[in-house]
């Protein structure tokens, strides 16, 4: 895809947000010097892109997150170099916000400069496998909770149907279709469809805009 | 055959607890344990059930007391701290003989403790929690699919034993995602004769109370409950043997600990060890038959634990000590990794523990 200087991504909880931004991150450093990663999540203490931290490190690419994010510290805060999102127009970022609604309020803050600068994407992250968006009626619906949350309308979609590791190549080939709809019903394109590495070969050709993705993963 | 759904741990038991008819859940938000709440949040005012945020954990649980006195399914879920706080509410549910599911998300401890995913709420659970002679039936689960279907069973057996039943989860199987099938079978719900749902004009009142002055009262009442207690602990354990058949040395454990301690289990086969496991899947009643089929050619038991050591009594009790039990365990928010159990796995058949 052609990235603008700030891809946004939000969407339900768990709807693989921060996986993407991270993959995300790594193929806008392929086309781009400068490239961060910010990490707004102000609901979820688990799971945040500071896990991809060393990996972040290895490529320069420059995170940046709350300094309390997946560490003990239960603590909903933004991070201090917030304002260089909108400051450092070098840079190319990503923007991995909390889920729902409740995590797109962090957003709000930035919205009058990200507009008003307006060289962004603001991207919705849909997985039709989780069980509260399984219908583009239930998608949609989450779609403007976050908008009024942070108000900056959406401009894409991301198709990121996914059943976890167990993810078929036909799983995939399943969500077309509510996938579709939900571009239909809110008149934006799917700008994207993130598939695990694994499966990517199988689906080149059935789908467009393709991007494989590495999971960031921390169990057993 | 039916669609799977990806969910977290705690999505899985909020959506199979409203599969299973619960219209009302009571809770406090705490990590690791909120997407409960936050689920229930989302979907009980679309179903036409009850999500109320209360103002403390301990009240809470005073209304899951009152519903199910109304005689409805109800729930309330937390994290250690938190369970702690409905210690008192739980007694008095056991005392008036209501049922209801309660779900401990765990995390690590004493105090405040941790974020982090723990095991060390076993001995607070098995042993009732509050004060007074009582049990809950305690649901272990060890993967996303059990957390909902042991929540379905935890609705069903304390309706059926007037009683509570706790879910007895951990950060981790709380945050997990996996897929699921929610296409389980749920049977119809048991009527409940001795709810308070008014008269009518038909019959005397009902009575909920856990108050009883009397002490050959109180005594006959106690009796009578753990005669009730003694026919779950005769029809109702469950538990999964994992290549025991066999096995050396039996490795003990629940939860995320049981998922390490499988992959320990296949790693040990692959190097000529015979290990096997036992996974109780209820924790109260404490499932014995494993263990005294196993005392017949083991050698040794391995408790392994996120705590520091409380499971391992229960092994000792229901192996009559005839063989060794050793402890194999990290705590506060860290979970044992296959190799550290497999090392001790090798250290006992070696010889070389004491």
């Amino acid at each position: 895809m052609n990235y603008k200087r700030l891809t946004i991504l939000c969407g339900h909880y768990g709807s693989g947000k921060t996986n993407i931004a991270v993959n995300m991150a790594f193929d806008l450093k392929n086309k781009y010097e400068k490239v961060s990663v910010a990490d707004l999540d102000i609901v979820n203490p688990y799971f945040r892109t500071k896990d991809s931290e060393k990996d972040f490190e290895e490529r320069g690419i420059k995170l940046i997150c709350s300094q309390f994010a997946s560490s003990n510290v239960d603590l909903p805060s933004m991070p201090t170099e917030l304002y260089s999102i909108t400051d450092e127009k070098d840079t190319h970022f990503v923007l991995d916000i909390g889920g729902d609604d409740r995590g797109a309020l962090a957003l709000g803050r930035l919205s009058d400069m990200i507009k008003s600068e307006n060289d962004y994407e603001m991207l919705m992250v849909i997985n039709k496998f989780r069980p509260l968006t399984p219908d583009a009626d239930s998608t949609i619906e989450v779609m403007r909770e976050i908008e009024c949350a942070c108000k900056i309308p959406f401009t894409g979609i991301i198709n990121n149907s996914n059943l976890g590791e167990e993810t078929t190549a036909q799983d995939v080939i399943n969500s077309f279709e509510y996938a579709q709809e939900v571009s239909k019903k809110s008149k934006l394109p799917i700008v994207l469809t993130t598939v695990k590495h694994n499966i990517y070969e199988e689906l080149i050709g059935k789908a467009e805009n393709l991007l494989p993705l590495h999971l960031q993963s921390k169990l057993v | 055959m039916s669609e799977k759904v990806l969910m977290k741990g705690n999505e899985a038991i909020a959506e199979a607890a409203i599969l299973a008819g619960c219209r009302h859940y009571f809770g406090y938000p705490i990590t690791p344990q909120t997407e409960i709440a936050a689920y229930m949040a989302k979907k009980m005012p679309k179903i036409g059930g009850t999500f109320l945020q209360a103002e403390s954990e301990i009240a809470a649980i005073n209304m899951v007391y009152g519903v199910s006195s109304a005689g409805k399914r109800v729930m309330t879920s937390s994290s250690s701290p938190g369970v702690s706080l409905k210690g008192e509410g739980l007694s008095y549910l056991a005392g008036s003989d209501l049922p209801a599911l309660i779900v401990n998300v765990q995390r690590g401890g004493p105090g405040l403790g941790g974020i982090q995913p723990s095991q060390s709420d076993y001995f607070q659970s098995t042993r009732g929690g509050g004060h007074g002679d009582y049990h809950m039936i305690v649901l272990a689960p060890s993967s996303v699919q059990e957390m909902a279907e042991l929540t379905v069973k935890g609705f069903e057996l304390a309706d059926t034993y007037r009683m509570t039943s706790m879910i007895l989860a951990d950060g981790t199987m709380g945050q997990m995602m996996e897929p699921v099938s929610l296409d389980f079978d749920i049977k119809p719900q048991i009527e409940k004769p001795w709810a308070t749902t008014g008269t009518k004009m038909e019959r005397e009142h009902n009575i909920v109370n856990s108050l009883s002055l009397v002490p050959e009262e109180l005594e006959m009442l106690n009796f009578k409950r753990y005669e009730r207690y003694a026919e779950i602990e005769k029809n109702e354990c469950m538990y999964e043997e994992y290549k025991c058949d066999d096995a050396d040395i039996i490795l003990v454990a629940f939860g995320i600990a049981a998922r390490v301690s499988k992959n320990a289990v296949d790693a040990a086969r692959a190097q000529g060890i015979k290990a096997g496991l036992i996974r109780p899947i209820t924790l109260w009643p404490f499932p014995k038959a494993p263990f005294e089929k196993a005392v017949e050619h083991a050698k040794a038991f391995i408790s392994v634990e996120l705590s520091m050591g409380q499971m391992i009594e229960d092994v000792k009790l229901a192996s009559s000590c005839k063989l060794p039990v050793y402890l194999c365990n990290r705590v506060g928010g860290m979970i044992p990794d296959p190799e550290m159990v497999f090392a001790k796995i090798k250290e006992i058949a070696n010889g070389g523990a004491n």
